[in-house]
């Protein structure tokens, strides 16, 4: 019996933690202050920066991404595990060392001597750097499940490697590859500490939702919370397209890591 | 008529692969799993590349063609259907569709998805989709062995039909010497990357090149030790009995029997001319009208009413016998 309302009660302190901080940010305002807040130069300013580097980022994630995880996923080559673990590593890597690494690379005494930092194209790199391994780690897996015994009876049947890839190894794989660009797009959309380091915080240039929420708490409490309720919508429902996406009966997408070996 | 033209060298894991082979109508290759037969088809449709050697059509040389620029119509041991696309589209992907959906009884299911079919439509709808391709040759992997027994013998039936009638040179695996020789006009028995024997479906059965072949199309296989005596040769069983045979041979053979020319008795009849091997009933298993009988080392094959007749039951004791003629020796 005490065991019992012991296991309750942590799973109600659990739940509660994880729930109150969301439940907090719209019960603190009331839904009108907050959607007025909306019209705000400082939080559509930071919505139009966020739109633009999402679509630009998430465009090149897809563009490179695909063909990135089909090669890992189908060729056997000596270096692939190393490959593939290096794909991964900035799931795992602090932001501020993304950033600080996107400086040595891209800054004007970087590796690449470019003038990139702290425009909006450092946006896009900070958010392509951080948001593709999500896209390219679940590619791998997704493009690994189709079996190769339809990629083979494709060739035979006449399609060549283009066609087989189009008709046949993309749609099976689509599920997949959806879910891995939903989270792509979710930790993109997130994206601060890289940010901040390599492309600063200037309103209208490299200002995004995050870095206003940062940058108006100091100033109006209100305006940071209207940019948190409308972070936590549109985080909610890229969580219910990946659920979707995931238990749809078409995509027989696996959730799991891809092989390194 | 136009023949497909099989040279070649392909190194698997535990051996190599080397085939020479002309497939003119309908050949099968037989033998066991891990003897190579699925590599095969995989060199012909080029999926896999041989080290040495060549695959030609009719004088078209398709060593170095890939798999979409040869014409061959492959079907998978498992049908590998898409998945995505319905039968239509399945079928449409390899050409045009025409009546080909008509012709293979699967109109009514058009429209339906892979994962819904029944293993013997799956299997119509992978042959539907193999000859919208049109193609030169025609590879089968396994045909029926995704089947119940239920299904597998209306199946074949058609099958055999549909070959006959399209009349491409076509070659065909299969683990299961029976539908070998129901299908196919020519089969090749396939042994570690190696033909054994390459015969008509009779020919194999009349005169197997070894023990294994033997054993392999249905034959009783025994063991012993032959010495050539007048005009028979006479060979000593491991049991220490001692059978004769026309064919000649000395040392260590392999005695092939077939069930069919084994006749029973109840009683010993004394004829020299005759093997006798007395045991006790093994098994009894029906058939159809035939029933297996098992006695001793022997497996003996009789119609179900003189089964009847004998009342062989389990545990009792009977005698095989059989024609000196209709005893081969062959190598082991």
């Amino acid at each position: 019996m005490i065991r019992r309302a012991l296991v309750f009660l942590a799973t109600f302190v659990a739940l509660s933690f994880l729930a109150l901080p969301l439940i907090a940010i719209f019960a603190r305002v009331p839904p009108g202050r907050l959607l007025a807040q909306l019209s705000n130069p400082l939080v559509t300013d930071a919505l139009v920066v966020s739109l633009k580097t999402t679509a630009v980022a998430q465009a090149l994630v897809l563009l490179f991404g695909t063909p990135a995880a089909y090669v890992l996923a189908r060729r056997r080559f000596p270096g692939r595990g190393l490959l593939v673990t290096l794909v991964e590593l900035p799931l795992v890597l602090p932001p501020a060392v993304a950033g600080i690494g996107l400086l040595a690379t891209f800054g004007r005494f970087g590796l690449l001597h470019t003038s990139i930092p702290f425009t909006q194209t450092a946006v896009v790199l900070a958010v392509v750097f951080v948001s593709s391994p999500f896209y390219i780690r679940q590619g791998i897996a997704a493009f690994e499940a189709v079996d190769v015994n339809l990629v083979a009876a494709s060739r035979t049947l006449g399609a060549g490697p283009v066609k087989t890839f189009f008709r046949v190894e993309l749609p099976l794989a689509r599920g997949g590859l959806a879910a891995g660009e939903a989270l792509a797009f979710a930790r993109g959309l997130g994206e601060f500490g890289a940010t901040i380091m390599f492309a600063g915080s200037l309103p209208k240039v490299t200002q995004t939702l995050p870095l206003a929420v940062y940058a108006a708490f100091d100033v109006n409490f209100d305006v940071a919370l209207a940019i948190g309720a409308l972070l936590v919508l549109i985080s909610a429902a890229l969580l219910l397209t990946l659920k979707w996406l995931t238990s749809s009966s078409t995509s027989r997408f696996r959730f799991a890591l891809s092989s390194s070996s | 008529m136009a023949h497909l033209l099989l040279d070649f060298t392909l190194p698997l894991r535990a051996f190599e692969l080397e085939l020479r082979l002309a497939v003119e109508r309908t050949v099968a290759l037989v033998g066991p799993s891990g003897a190579g037969k699925t590599s095969v088809l995989r060199v012909v449709a080029g999926l896999a590349a041989p080290s040495r050697g060549t695959v030609a059509y009719d004088g078209e040389d398709w060593t170095r063609l890939p798999p979409e620029g040869r014409r061959v119509g492959f079907v998978f041991q498992d049908y590998a259907l898409f998945p995505h696309l319905s039968v239509r589209a399945n079928v449409a992907y390899a050409g045009p569709v025409g009546d080909l959906l008509d012709r293979l009884n699967i109109a009514p299911l058009a429209d339906v998805m892979p994962g819904k079919l029944s293993g013997g439509e799956r299997q119509r709808v992978a042959l539907a989709r193999a000859l919208a391709r049109k193609p030169d040759v025609l590879l089968l992997d396994e045909p029926l062995a995704a089947l119940d027994a239920h299904t597998k013998s209306q199946v074949r039936s058609e099958l055999s039909e549909l070959l006959r009638g399209l009349g491409l040179p076509t070659l065909l695996v299969t683990h299961d010497y029976e539908d070998a020789a129901s299908l196919a006009d020519e089969v090749g028995v396939l042994v570690d990357g190696r033909l054994r024997q390459l015969a008509t479906p009779a020919e194999l059965v009349a005169s197997p090149a070894d023990a294994f072949v033997a054993s392999f199309t249905g034959a009783n296989l025994l063991h012993g030790i032959a010495q050539a005596s007048d005009e028979l040769t006479e060979v000593r069983l491991v049991g220490g009995e001692r059978v004769f045979s026309t064919d000649r041979a000395t040392g260590a053979v392999g005695i092939v029997v077939y069930p069919w020319e084994v006749s029973i008795a109840r009683a010993h009849e004394d004829d020299s001319a005759l093997n006798v091997l007395r045991g006790e009933i093994g098994s009894v298993v029906e058939i159809g009208n035939r029933v297996r009988v098992r006695i001793g080392p022997v497996t003996a094959e009789v119609t179900s009413s003189s089964a009847a007749r004998l009342e062989l039951d389990r545990g009792g004791v009977a005698y095989a016998t059989f024609k000196a003629t209709g005893t081969r020796l062959v190598p082991l």
